[in-house]
């Protein structure tokens, strides 16, 4: 079996400018939302918003500023983060989401029935319907490319090298280099989010380059499995109802804080 | 300065991303906090248009400083490389000495031909030569140019020979250009440039003093620059500033050193190269003009032809470039057809002819590749383009230059009626690059060539065939005239057909291959004898070249250079020579001889480039059979130098060209030898750079009160009603506006506008204002907001944000707005025409509009 492939993603050197975003539709022929003809969201320069089963790659953008041009503008690139015990994978009822010999995650469309149960599962919000499809959809790590030798499109596309793919143990040496490199520099900040395999979820087999809380980016501190709900197998479909709450739950929320955005406030978030 | 790199040029981007991981410091001095801003060590705030107040800060705090003074690279550097020790005539009068303007300033009227060149003044730059011996006795110029001398030609270029210039080695003298360059810059402290630029004192003096720790011996800094330092009224010389700055700190002809044009988009670079441009020929050569003494082939030369460098060549160039255009009909009995050959009879740029078309002086146009409806002075434009007779649009769609006739603005609200347009509209459908072959030429002047990998859809067809065509056309038109004005159409040398057998990539297309054959010259005898570089070029009309310093990229008809593709190996400190192919002579550090002391050895090992190799044993001359000395110029790139001419080599006495110049002569492009941190000639808006406000500006120059804005910028369709203009601090216009891409966008809009998976990432037109600015005008994030300048308004969505705001500039506080120029109201993302703000004023030398800096003011819609 090959080795566990992935992505480190070193967000110090990455310009927002939404490479991967583009490299990814093109490969993978997703769609842009309504034929590309949309508004401005407002929120910086993302009008991308979120990952979806129509956006496997998503570029954030943070304004940090106290007062005119006195600040940090983070910029990340998002993904799926392949995580080695995978939420996605575990409520997969069709057995649609499997493991691939380079240890990533793929949904196989065929197999999908469009259960969505894997979308509430995901502790990082990655998947969700393609509309065009009908299936569940998130980034595949480019696994037609693998299997053929290439890069995955986004990071080939990456002209910085922000978004690197490669082997997880020399990504992780790779990264931990360039931490303490920033740490040297005065960046204390630096940190990396999803590189341990002792850490949570297994480690993710894309892990990024932070320089503060992962909460800043949007990520959570402290991602967990579905499963852990879990007392027992008898009490299997009780939890189950319990998660579809809480996605209903958190899908209101996420409708209310996206109305929040859209009435103009985010930029003074910050 | 004056770039956004990460924004605009991305993926040229990747090397400072990579210097920063090897721990270079990027630094950012821009309006606005960008997404260059963003992954850089330092950004520093600046009032957009005041970048000369800034860098003549820098040569001011670098001249002054300790470091400068006690590092004896820098001196070395200074009086040997550039013209800081040469002695200017005694006539000079600086800014300081005539509050704001230098010696010769006069005023300028417009010639009845072509009224339409804008200039507000006119130099006559006689005191700002070099003092000098008389010149060496000889034949006269006048007698050579009436007796028809040559070819050759060199005896009149050996003519052309002043007398030496004057210098003093010690820098002492109070008319030598360093203690010129000195006094002009002794009030550009940090304290003026903190007034001036609204920079922080504190920042401004961290630029310094990294630039001065980065530079000598051992290190080298570099800057880079892209439009927002062009689109002024002195646009030339913030980038001459800043060239005066790198010479003085030892920054230019090394590695990692420099003033770095960012361009190449939509292949500027090789458009300016083999030139779409009014004002020059092939290879920087000035075309030629009926304002110029340019009436016959040798006065077009006295007058072009710099004797003491490598331009001491030009007859070659423009012998060869003849014979490419006229082919067998010039000879040299009829001067190589240099009569044929049209004259310019003034300025001719975008904005002037566009300026001569709205008041009806132009009959038709083609648009290929441009989008001038949402161009500068948009409204005026447009009201321009509604007087043509015929306009031809070939692009990939149906542009706003395609549809203003009847979606305008000005249309859609009823002040034009589609019905009274007489303008007959022509669209031709236009390739993709993917979909031909050619050559792109990228910002490094590096030519890399492309195959056609799909077929066009349905009828479309390329930029070579629609010119292709046309040519062969008007050739048939004009056959058999015998008016001469018509004979260059006649005599016009134009084979670029496919061989017999060899299929055109589409129906009628020429062969690419042939168009870079002509580029690149032949053996005027055997067209299959390709020549391997300018050194072969000959004034006797022998050798066929278009453009001479394209010279050697396809130098055998088996050898495209600039199909090459091999990288150099990781870990080697090279120039990666067999990649592409770049002009000039493959070279990709210009006067690197720079690059290595005056005895020729690199200045510091980390720093090695080019360098003399004293034990090199050259081979016998293959015509003489006679070795040169021992010794070449040798290192990582092509030498920019006489290769086998030793560091202690002298001029020849009699010499032209590059036998006038010595062994420590680096810039050999200049008749001194030397990088100009004054600038004799060249430049119509004086020889050194000065500060000066935008033409519309909301403050009054506070280095020289008399002289608000250049006295010699351009101001096209001045007092007409289509260009009016703010008076300086115009109370209705009192924010700093400044216009810019974004990397979602491409240039008008074109190539991405129309495509989904771009417009999504940039949906609709927006405005970024500071927070400070917003509350003041009860704007929220995402309200609609109007901007009005005095040419119209336009609307937009807010992006409040605190990555633009509010400047304190001399003590009042100044707002800066930004908005992204690429929308119009065609595609799938649209927005309200941002041109329609700017106005048609502009550089005296190159012509360009004042787009990054004027004022507008902003209201909740």
């Amino acid at each position: 079996m090959p080795e566990a492939m992935g992505f480190f993603t070193d967000t110090t050197i990455c310009i927002g400018c939404k490479a991967c975003e583009v490299a990814c539709k093109n490969w993978n022929q997703l769609p842009a939302t309504n034929g590309g003809v949309t508004e401005l969201s407002g929120d910086s320069y993302d009008n991308t918003r979120k990952l979806d089963g129509t956006h496997w790659r998503h570029v954030k953008f943070i304004e940090q500023f106290e007062g005119p041009y006195n600040g940090r503008w983070l910029m990340m690139s998002d993904v799926c983060k392949h995580c080695v015990q995978a939420g996605c994978l575990e409520v997969c009822p069709t057995g649609a989401i499997i493991r691939t010999e380079f240890d990533t995650v793929v949904i196989q469309s065929d197999v999908c029935n469009g259960c969505r149960a894997c979308i509430a599962a995901c502790p990082f919000g990655v998947i969700d319907m393609n509309p065009a499809a009908g299936t569940a959809q998130k980034c595949t790590l480019c696994y037609d490319r693998m299997e053929v030798g290439l890069e995955p499109a986004c990071a080939k596309a990456c002209p910085t090298d922000s978004i690197q793919f490669g082997p997880i143990a020399e990504l992780r040496t790779r990264a931990q280099k360039r931490v303490d490199q920033l740490k040297a520099q005065g960046e204390k900040r630096a940190r990396l989010y999803g590189d341990d395999p002792n850490g949570p979820l297994g480690g993710l087999n894309s892990f990024y380059l932070l320089v503060d809380e992962p909460e800043v980016y949007g990520l959570p501190r402290d991602p967990k499995l579905p499963s852990r709900n879990l007392k027992s197998s008898g009490v299997l479909s009780a939890a189950t109802g319990a998660v579809l709450g809480l996605v209903a739950l958190v899908g209101l929320r996420k409708r209310r804080m996206d109305e929040i955005g859209g009435g103009g406030e985010r930029g003074s978030e910050n | 300065m004056g770039s956004n790199m990460a924004e605009c040029h991305p993926v040229a981007f990747r090397w400072p991303m990579k210097a920063k991981l090897n721990g270079a410091k990027l630094i950012h001095v821009d309006p606005r906090f960008t997404r260059t801003s963003a992954v850089a060590d330092l950004h520093v705030p600046i009032r957009a248009g005041s970048d000369i107040a800034f860098l003549g800060g820098l040569i001011n705090y670098v001249v002054n400083s300790r470091r400068w003074n006690t590092d004896p690279f820098f001196k070395e550097f200074v009086v040997n490389y550039t013209n800081a020790a040469t002695i200017i005539n005694k006539d000079f009068k600086d800014t300081e000495e005539l509050e704001g303007v230098f010696s010769g300033l006069g005023s300028f009227s417009e010639p009845p031909g072509w009224p339409y060149n804008g200039f507000q003044g006119r130099y006559d730059t006689a005191s700002w030569q070099y003092e000098r011996d008389p010149k060496p006795p000889g034949p006269k110029t006048e007698d050579l140019i009436a007796r028809r001398a040559g070819p050759p030609f060199d005896d009149l270029v050996r003519s052309l020979k002043p007398g030496p210039a004057h210098r003093d080695p010690t820098l002492q003298n109070p008319r030598c250009v360093f203690q010129i360059l000195k006094r002009h810059f002794g009030r550009y402290t940090p304290e003026m440039v903190e007034q001036v630029c609204g920079s922080p004192k504190d920042k401004f003096i961290q630029v310094a003093e990294a630039l001065l720790a980065n530079s000598g011996r051992d290190r080298t800094s570099a800057f880079a620059y892209a439009v927002a330092w062009t689109q002024h009224t002195y646009g030339v010389q913030m980038i001459s500033c800043c060239a005066l700055l790198q010479l003085l700190l030892g920054n230019v002809g090394r590695p990692g050193a420099g003033v770095m044009a960012l361009r190449g988009h939509a292949a500027i670079q090789g458009s300016t190269d083999v030139p779409t441009l009014y004002h020059s020929i092939h290879g920087y050569m000035n075309a030629p003009s009926a304002l110029r003494p340019h009436e016959s082939l040798r006065a077009y030369m006295a007058a072009e032809t710099t004797p003491t460098s490598y331009y001491g060549n030009t007859p070659k160039f423009l012998v060869s470039y003849l014979k490419s255009m006229y082919g067998a009909a010039a000879t040299a009995d009829n001067d190589f057809g240099y009569d044929w050959h049209p004259k310019i009879l003034g300025d001719h740029s975008h904005i002037a002819t566009f300026a001569a078309m709205a008041e009806g002086k132009v009959k038709g146009m083609c648009c290929v590749g441009q989008n001038p409806a949402t161009s500068l002075n948009g409204s005026a434009t447009r009201l321009a383009l509604r007087q043509l007779d015929w306009l031809v649009v070939k692009d990939n769609w149906l542009t706003e230059t395609a549809t203003y006739w009847y979606q305008a603005p000005e249309v859609k609200d009823g002040r034009v009626h589609s019905g009274d347009i007489k303008t007959e509209i022509f669209f031709f459908p236009s390739t993709q690059i993917a979909e031909y072959d050619g050559s792109f030429t990228n910002t490094q002047r590096m030519l890399q060539w492309h195959s056609k990998a799909v077929d066009a859809p349905g009828n479309c067809r390329t930029d070579t065939w629609f010119y292709h065509n046309l040519a062969r056309r008007l050739k048939k038109a004009y056959a058999g005239s015998t008016a001469p004005r018509d004979q260059g159409w006649n005599n016009l040398l134009w084979e670029f057909d496919p061989d017999p057998g060899v299929k055109p990539i589409y129906p009628g297309e020429p062969d690419a291959l042939k168009i870079l054959r002509e580029i690149n010259g032949y053996m005027t005898a055997d067209p299959h004898q390709h020549l391997p570089g300018f050194a072969a070029l000959k004034d006797d009309g022998s050798t066929t070249c278009a453009s001479w310093i394209y010279c050697g990229c396809y130098p055998a008809p088996d050898q495209n250079m600039s199909a090459r593709r091999e990288p150099d190996p990781p870990g080697v400190p090279g120039a990666h020579l067999k990649w592409g192919w770049a002009w000039p002579a493959n070279r990709r550090v210009m006067y690197n001889r720079a690059s290595a002391d005056l005895r020729g050895n690199p200045w510091s090992e980390r720093k090695r480039w080019v360098w003399w190799d004293p034990t090199f044993v050259n081979p016998p001359d293959p015509k003489t059979g006679i070795a040169p000395p021992h010794g070449k110029w040798v290192g990582y790139d092509v030498p920019d130098f006489a290769v086998t001419k030793a560091p202690d080599a002298k001029p020849k006495p009699d010499g032209i060209a590059l036998d006038a110049l010595s062994g420590t002569d680096a810039f050999i492009m200049r008749g001194d030898g030397r990088g100009w941190l004054f600038v004799p000639t060249g430049l119509l808006d004086g020889p050194l750079p000065t500060h000066y406000e935008p033409h519309e500006s909301p403050v009054q120059n506070m280095l020289y009160p008399e002289h608000q804005m250049s006295p010699v910028h351009k101001v096209w369709s001045a007092g007409k009603p289509w260009n009016p203009l703010a008076s300086v601090g115009d109370p209705k216009y009192p924010h700093v506006i400044t216009t810019y891409r974004l990397t979602e966008m491409y240039l008008a809009g074109a190539m991405s506008r129309w495509l989904p998976w771009l417009a999504e990432l940039q949906p609709e037109l927006f405005i970024e204002m500071g927070k400070a600015l917003a509350a003041e005008k009860g704007i929220r994030n995402l309200d609609w907001v109007i901007i009005s300048s005095p040419r119209g308004h336009i609307r937009a969505k807010a992006l409040v944000t605190d990555r633009i705001g509010v400047m304190q500039i001399a003590g009042k506080p100044i707002h800066h707005v930004g908005m992204p120029w690429h929308w119009g109201w065609a595609g799938l993302s649209t927005g309200d025409v941002v041109n329609d703000l700017t106005a048609w004023v502009g550089d005296p030398n190159v012509s360009i509009h004042e787009g990054k800096a004027f004022v507008c003011n902003v209201e909740k819609a």
